[in-house]
């Protein structure tokens, strides 16, 4: 984000035509635009488009990134509240509409923190810098005796004033230039345990999700889409759905052939969701399948497999790899197999829309409102200032949530009743129409010398690109699909890393964690099956594998530290107790990733019992540079497990003929509470910039797993989800 | 005319009698603090108490609600208050979302077993689905709560 720059007040005005006593300034990023007379004539004190004071105390902070559980609604606005010495019980949080104003309000890729942290903290001291000018002014004494604390400016004569009892004086100053920021030591909300700032709505049911918004008039929908992919409606018959009490229309919905556009079908518009599902249910359609209905992941993944087993598209090589395979003393190939996946956040997919006189407004869980805003006025042809996007909080995102096609259908039926109306997804809707996590076959072969180094790696894989949903046809991974194999920071002297070619038969979306989860999976197993082949214990020859301490060359902004891979594996081992003596049959497994810039480590024990694996405990570890809510970091990991385990124990989609064969969470499964295990998270101090918490904890859970369950049985699993080989 | 006690107040409401409690909740009283997650039984994102026991209401007909006393996560009940409290006190949501479900589904294990095992917890609360991942905190908040009971 660009920095805080002062913009003068009379062109502000000048531009909204409004004459108001308030000086208000913004980032330079921001045009106004959102500001109405109201807000002007309140008299309240923004410096900038986050901040607003008001004459009675009360602080309204502006979060502009989504709430999904990931606690971005108190992280981001603690950092503004820090730097402003605020008191953190007199903030409410506001969400911002989706608005190019805020910049950038894409909440995915663990980045929200990483990338605001800076402008927060500038903001926030900015304020603060302007609060006790304005004391110095009302005392007339020099500013360097006065300080802010806790939501008041003090004197050094002891005399004390509080912000809200500034405004007036405040709204009269310019913004300064080179604020100075507090000294970390000094952090009085960053770094700590802060609560969600919506635990009370959450826990008392009064919290908001999309599910729950409700406006006048408010019909609702639900849409039978194709069982095949972008299969289409050939005829459909709803006489019987028309008969239904409740049931009030029956709509075609047409495909938008856009990213995020509508799949298309038939849907039921109701007075209550549950009319609108019985409608669906009742709907007899006629589809016409289309290309995707060959479309069965038994023979693809299989097609896959036969894939990388044969020379791809190099995209990386260092040394000579067929020389070193020539001369190894011992080589190992083997193949891994990982299946599609499926978000499924606690809260359907579920969008209202009122599209009325030239305007339209949104209320929705999104993690993308401005892609939702560009998409409801390319639709309804309309200019983007007249389409609102208002988020609600989400219950869970996880990646589902970045792409808006389901505020399409709501606006394509709002427009077509002319009122507002709410579309909401089955279950099953979710399970089988979402964009979902690649499937992938990788191949992974390595040469060890006599003494067990490693000499040679060529990494080789197939998936259907996340690239398809935005190109159709493209069947090569994207950079960011294989940044995390390419880039894997071992010290082998001969490395390669190749691409085979996968077509898409389904939509290909970004799921928590996204590639990460396959990359993770195969180079942490197979450097594990190394350690056994070279007869070294596994932690010691993942250590030797990354080798020396070095910053690995790289494009990115944050350098990838050889040190801190191996700190956080350590440090999980070490918490773990790897390494002591066990009870009889229990064995630890370990597994590293670094992805989203942050580092993160895991270490699993379990034992078998009558046959299944028990988990009795996960030791994660992270480093994500300087922390700012450490409950939501510890919370984060937590969830990761879960997240991980899940998919690990039982994540699968398939397809039989096209169709998704999953239902509901009875085909679908989530691990419960008696499977899971207890977990201690260590989060690692650092001075470092803030990098990525939500996702980088879900690679590691697998692999780790896996492999503790080979040292336990001497049985590897090459594929997942567990329940297919009966483990779990 | 169907009758429904929620929370302690009767609401008459004009319905398809096979309409499931949980859709009357949300969509005709307005009582949205309880959550679709599934509508089939699965995850507990919908619990409600009825005459103090945890059921799903995506599964249960209004038909069949007149003459019981459902008590939703708007509701009070004392275990339910106790709950609410440990639940702030230990940052258990995260989304939140499963939330309202979890903390019915621990009330009407209370109000059983006020003093339960970790099986017994594991048993009561095996219905909801937490995609979060938040069942360690929830675990923990329900034996905090059991305990404080038990000091009081
Ligand atoms: S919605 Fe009732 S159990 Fe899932
Ligand atoms: S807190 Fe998000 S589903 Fe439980």
């Amino acid at each position: 984000m660009a920095p805080i720059k002062n913009i003068s007040r009379r062109h502000f005005l000048k531009n909204m035509g409004l004459a108001s006593g308030g000086l208000i300034l913004a980032t330079s990023l921001s045009s106004f635009s959102h500001l109405t007379e109201d807000h002007l004539k309140k008299e309240t004190f923004n410096p900038n488009l986050f901040i607003e004071l008001l004459p009675d105390g009360r602080l309204i902070l502006v979060a502009s990134r989504s709430e999904m559980g990931q606690g971005i609604r108190t992280s981001l606005t603690s950092v503004i509240a820090d730097e402003m010495e605020a008191d953190w019980s007199r903030v409410t949080v506001k969400q911002a509409t989706g608005n190019a104003i805020y910049g950038d309000q894409n909440t995915d890729g663990s980045k929200s923190v990483r990338n605001l942290y800076q402008s927060m903290r500038e903001m926030g001291a900015t304020a603060k810098a302007m609060l006790i000018s304005a004391a110095s002014k009302t005392w007339k004494v020099p500013e360097t005796e006065c300080v802010a604390e806790n939501h008041f400016v003090i004197h050094t004569s002891g005399k004390k004033i509080g912000y809200g009892d500034l405004v007036s004086t405040a709204i009269t100053l310019d913004i300064p230039d080179n604020v100075k920021l507090k000294s970390s030591k000094d952090f009085k909300y960053i770094g700590k345990e802060l609560p969600s700032i919506d635990i009370h709505d959450i826990i008392s049911g009064k919290a908001i999700f999309g599910l729950d918004k409700r406006v006048p008039n408010l019909k609702f929908a639900a849409i039978k889409r194709c069982p095949v992919t972008f299969g289409t409606v050939k005829s459909f018959d709803k006489t019987d759905v028309l008969k239904i009490p409740g049931v009030i229309d029956v709509i075609e919905v047409p495909r938008i052939i856009k990213p995020f556009g509508a799949l298309g079908g038939v849907a039921v518009i109701a007075t209550s969701t549950w009319a609108a599902f019985k409608g669906k249910e009742a709907l007899k359609i006629d589809w016409d399948y289309g290309a995707n209905a060959e479309y069965t992941t038994n023979t693809f993944i299989t097609e896959l497999t036969e894939t990388v087993q044969k020379p791809g598209k190099v995209n990386k090589s260092k040394g000579n790899i067929d020389q070193a395979f020539t001369k190894g003393d011992k080589l190992i190939e083997h193949t891994y197999q990982l299946p599609h996946l499926v978000h499924t956040p606690m809260e359907v997919p579920n969008a209202i829309s009122w599209v009325k006189d030239g305007t339209c407004e949104v209320w929705a869980p999104l993690q993308t409102p401005q892609a939702a805003r560009k998409e409801v006025a390319d639709y309804l042809g309309i200019n983007q200032e007249k389409v609102t996007v208002n988020v609600t909080l989400l219950g869970g995102g996880f990646g589902r949530k970045s792409k808006p096609d389901y505020v399409v259908e709501a606006t394509i039926l709002s427009k077509e009743i002319q009122g507002p109306v709410q579309v909401v997804w089955t279950r099953e809707d979710d399970i089988q129409h979402s964009y979902y996590h690649t499937t992938s076959a990788q191949y992974l072969k390595a040469s060890l010398d006599n003494s067990g180094r490693v000499t040679g790696w060529l990494h080789r894989l197939a998936l259907p690109t996340i690239k398809s949903t935005f190109q159709p046809g493209a069947n090569y991974p994207l950079g960011g699909e294989i940044g995390s194999a390419l880039n894997v920071p071992y010290d082998i002297p001969n490395m390669q890393f190749e691409t085979g070619k996968a077509d898409a038969h389904l939509r290909i979306g970004w799921l928590r964690s996204v590639v990460n989860i396959p990359n993770a999976f195969c180079i942490n197993v197979f450097s594990d099956e190394l350690a056994y082949e070279a007869g070294i214990d596994p932690l010691e020859f993942r250590l030797q594998l990354i080798g020396s301490d070095r910053i690995e060359k790289t494009k990115e902004k944050f350098k990838y530290d050889t040190a801190k891979l191996k700190h956080v594996l350590k440090k999980a081992a070490k918490n773990a107790g790897y390494g002591n003596s066990l009870p009889e049959g229990h064995a630890i497994g370990l597994a590293v990733h670094y992805s989203f810039f942050s580092y993160v480590a895991a270490a699993i024990e379990v034992s078998i019992v009558d046959n299944k694996v028990k988990i009795h405990n996960v030791n994660m570890v992270i480093d994500c540079g300087v922390v700012v809510n450490k409950n939501s970091v510890r919370a984060q990991m937590e969830g990761a497990v879960i997240f991980g385990l899940s998919l690990a124990y039982y994540g699968n989609i398939s397809t039989t003929n096209g169709q998704v064969e999953q239902n509901n969470f009875n085909d679908y499964k989530i691990i419960r509470m008696p499977e899971a295990p207890k977990t201690h998270v260590e989060i690692i101090e650092s001075e470092s910039a803030p990098t990525g918490v939500g996702e980088p904890g879900v690679p590691v859970i697998a692999p780790a797993l896996v492999n503790a369950i080979f040292k336990a049985t001497g049985q590897r699993y090459r594929s997942l989800p567990l329940s297919k080989h009966g483990i779990v | 005319m169907i009758t429904l006690n929620i929370n302690g107040k009767n609401h008459e409401i004009d319905a398809d009698p096979s309409m499931p409690l949980l859709w009357a909740l949300r969509d005709i009283i307005g009582y949205t603090g309880t959550k679709y997650g599934c509508g089939k039984g699965l995850c507990g994102s919908c619990m409600v108490l009825m005459d103090g026991n945890a059921v799903n209401s995506c599964l249960m007909p209004i038909s069949a609600m007149q003459g019981r006393a459902l008590i939703t996560i708007e509701g009070e009940t004392e275990n339910l208050q106790k709950l609410q409290q440990t639940w702030t006190d230990l940052n258990v949501p995260q989304c939140g979302f499963c939330q309202p479900g979890q903390l019915i589904s621990a009330t009407a294990l209370l109000n059983k077993n006020p003093k339960p095992s970790e099986e017994d917890i594991d048993n009561a609360m095996a219905r909801n689905i937490c995609r979060c991942g938040t069942y360690q905190r929830i675990k923990k908040a329900i034996q905090n709560t059991a305990e404080i009971k038990i000091k009081q």
